[in-house]
């Protein structure tokens, strides 16, 4: 009798495993990875991963997790469930930040240095091409229809538009000082872009490639200064996108339709890159000089919980 | 006596004591004004006075203003502990508190209904306050807002009761003021209503130890952890030593024949 209860007891936390989200922080310094049970807010492990690890993201399958390790200049491949390393693709040199398109079979890393970004085949693991774009690209991302590969050239100011089919660039916009993230709507429909210097989120349409909107922060008893915006996230229904603030340690909630900063969440220091959870209904940050991520609802719009998870946290992504 | 005269001469006094506060407009008005214009003014100028470490019963960063709304909440009640003594010092003037002590029931249970009095009336101030904290956007969880009554009625007690103990050792309502300057602010400043433990202990040790000794210091944590929904036992149990204690004084320093009033000469 015994016996058989512990084995369904057995059995039901092996499921409830199975299902538990997890979050995986890159931690710049540690040259490891972290990984959050964001439900019960706690840290359940660090793994090694390679010498300053920043830019990360899941393939679609969920089964893959690719790591750009800048100082070995590499992005590494890993099983999403055991954290085996399964391989090392040609990223150039510096990797940072890198995008996937939407089948998850070619990559897209900004060379910061070189000013070019690299198309590799995730498959073959070769390189398809190099395409030269402004000086120090830094953010990158693909439109979710698969049409457009964007790189965002932190000293030039511009946004690049990528034919994906071509990979060449068709179109340029330019935009505020220093931008440094750029995400689509869920539509492709809108680009929006965040410039460091400039302290502004710009809403770009994708149709026109002009600038729609240009969004200003303001937080209360923070100078102005301080407001420099890098993460910026929309959900998948268009309401709200949200942009981490860096220095003011402010995550700003934008209303979608009428581009009016709502609220102002507090996080820790420096928050820099965000990630939502698989149902949207939570968003996390990392926080780069508390060492910690935040861990936001967003059906009540409040932090919950601030959760240490090692030195520089950086990139964040969720997996379910 | 049966348990009836208990029960009348208990909701006499409470009874009274919120009519009291109800027809007197101006003093629910200035109870409210004091710990508002700390949450507005105050706090407001030392927003991201905090700075980093995340203390129990917080999970993320807060405001300033966030810190100290249970410090704020403790004052209401430090305040309103006051003023019930500062009534009994005018009752015993005015020759109404001889009325009440010369009822047939016995003194403690005369004095705790006092103090279930002033509590009760400390209770619904801060509610109140509570409300308007709520759209100035500090929401502790829902469940918070119910845990944080039983942490009221001990705390409120607990400063009722050092109020009644103080109140045995002043003759004339001229001498509150004293009561001002050697109580109710060192018992306010040397306490975690307005700075946490560990940033005091940065500036001196001896200052943080005040503190952490000062039942009102306790009182606030009870209070901080109860509005989160959490039950701090040390503060708990501090608390109510320190309740039992002040009750005990004062039901000594109210005894004719051997209190305070009689080493005072007696009333006028």
């Amino acid at each position: 009798m015994m016996s058989t209860s512990l084995k369904w007891l057995l059995l039901l936390s092996l499921i409830s495993t199975a299902h538990a989200e997890n979050v995986f922080v890159t931690l710049e310094k540690d040259n490891a990875l972290a990984i959050v049970d964001p439900i019960e807010g706690k840290l359940l492990k660090t793994v090694p991963v390679g010498q300053r690890p920043r830019g990360i993201a899941l393939s679609p399958d969920n089964k893959h997790l690719y790591i750009a390790t800048s100082d070995d200049n590499t992005i590494k491949v890993f099983d999403a469930n055991t954290f085996k390393e399964l391989g090392k693709l040609p990223s150039g040199k510096d990797p940072e930040t890198f995008a996937l398109n939407p089948a998850g079979d070619k990559m897209y890393v900004s060379n910061e240095d070189d000013s070019l970004v690299t198309v590799i085949d995730i498959k073959s693991k070769k390189v398809l091409k190099q395409i030269k774009v402004g000086v120090e690209p830094e953010g990158i991302t693909v439109s979710p229809d698969n049409k457009w590969l964007i790189s965002v050239s932190e000293t030039t100011n511009m946004v690049h538009w990528i034919d994906t089919k071509k990979n060449t660039i068709e179109a340029n916009t330019l935009v505020d000082s220093r931008p440094r993230a750029a995400s689509f709507t869920a539509d492709s429909q809108q680009l929006w872009v965040t410039s460091e210097m400039a302290g502004t989120l710009l809403i770009i349409d994708s149709q026109s490639k002009q600038i729609l909107k240009t969004v200003n922060f303001d937080v209360p008893g923070i100078t102005n200064d301080k407001i420099q915006p890098v993460g910026v996230i929309i959900d998948k229904d268009r309401n709200k996108g949200y942009v981490a603030l860096g220095p003011a340690n402010r995550v700003a909630v934008i209303n979608a339709k009428t581009y009016e900063v709502e609220k102002v969440l507090l996080v820790g220091q420096r928050v820099w890159n965000l990630a939502f959870s698989p149902d949207q209904k939570r968003l996390y940050t990392t926080n780069g000089t508390s060492n910690d991520i935040s861990l936001i609802d967003l059906e009540s719009q409040t932090v919950t919980k601030s959760v240490g998870v090692g030195t520089y946290p950086w990139g964040v992504v969720a997996k379910p | 006596m049966n348990l009836m005269h208990y029960w009348r001469a208990m909701w006499g006094i409470i009874g009274r004591e919120l009519w009291r506060f109800i027809t007197q407009r101006e003093r629910f008005i200035s109870a409210l004004v004091r710990p508002l214009v700390w949450l507005f003014v105050f706090a407001a100028g030392f927003r991201a006075a905090l700075g980093l470490a995340i203390t129990p019963p917080y999970e993320t960063y807060i405001l300033y203003e966030v810190y100290i709304t249970p410090g704020l909440i403790g004052m209401i009640q430090l305040f309103n502990g006051m003023q019930s003594s500062l009534s009994m010092v005018y009752d015993r003037e005015m020759g109404s508190m001889r009325i009440l002590m010369v009822c047939p029931l016995p003194r403690w249970f005369l004095l705790l209904s006092k103090l279930l009095a002033g509590t009760g009336v400390s209770i619904i101030q801060v509610y109140v306050f509570l409300i308007i904290a709520w759209f100035y956007d500090i929401q502790a969880p829902l469940q918070g807002y119910i845990w944080i009554l039983p942490a009221l009625v001990l705390s409120g007690l607990m400063l009722g009761a050092l109020g009644l103990l103080l109140s045995t050792f002043i003759k004339q309502l001229e001498n509150f003021a004293g009561v001002m300057n050697f109580v109710i602010f060192p018992l306010f400043f040397m306490s975690t209503a307005l700075y946490p433990l560990w940033k005091m202990k940065e500036s001196s040790v001896l200052l943080s130890k005040l503190a952490e000794y000062n039942p009102f210091s306790q009182t606030v944590e009870m209070i901080r952890f109860a509005l989160y929904g959490q039950f701090d036992q040390h503060a708990f149990l501090y608390t109510l030593g320190a309740f039992s204690l002040f009750m005990a004084a004062a039901i000594l320093g109210y005894n004719p024949s051997k209190g305070m009033m009689v080493k005072k000469g007696g009333p006028n």
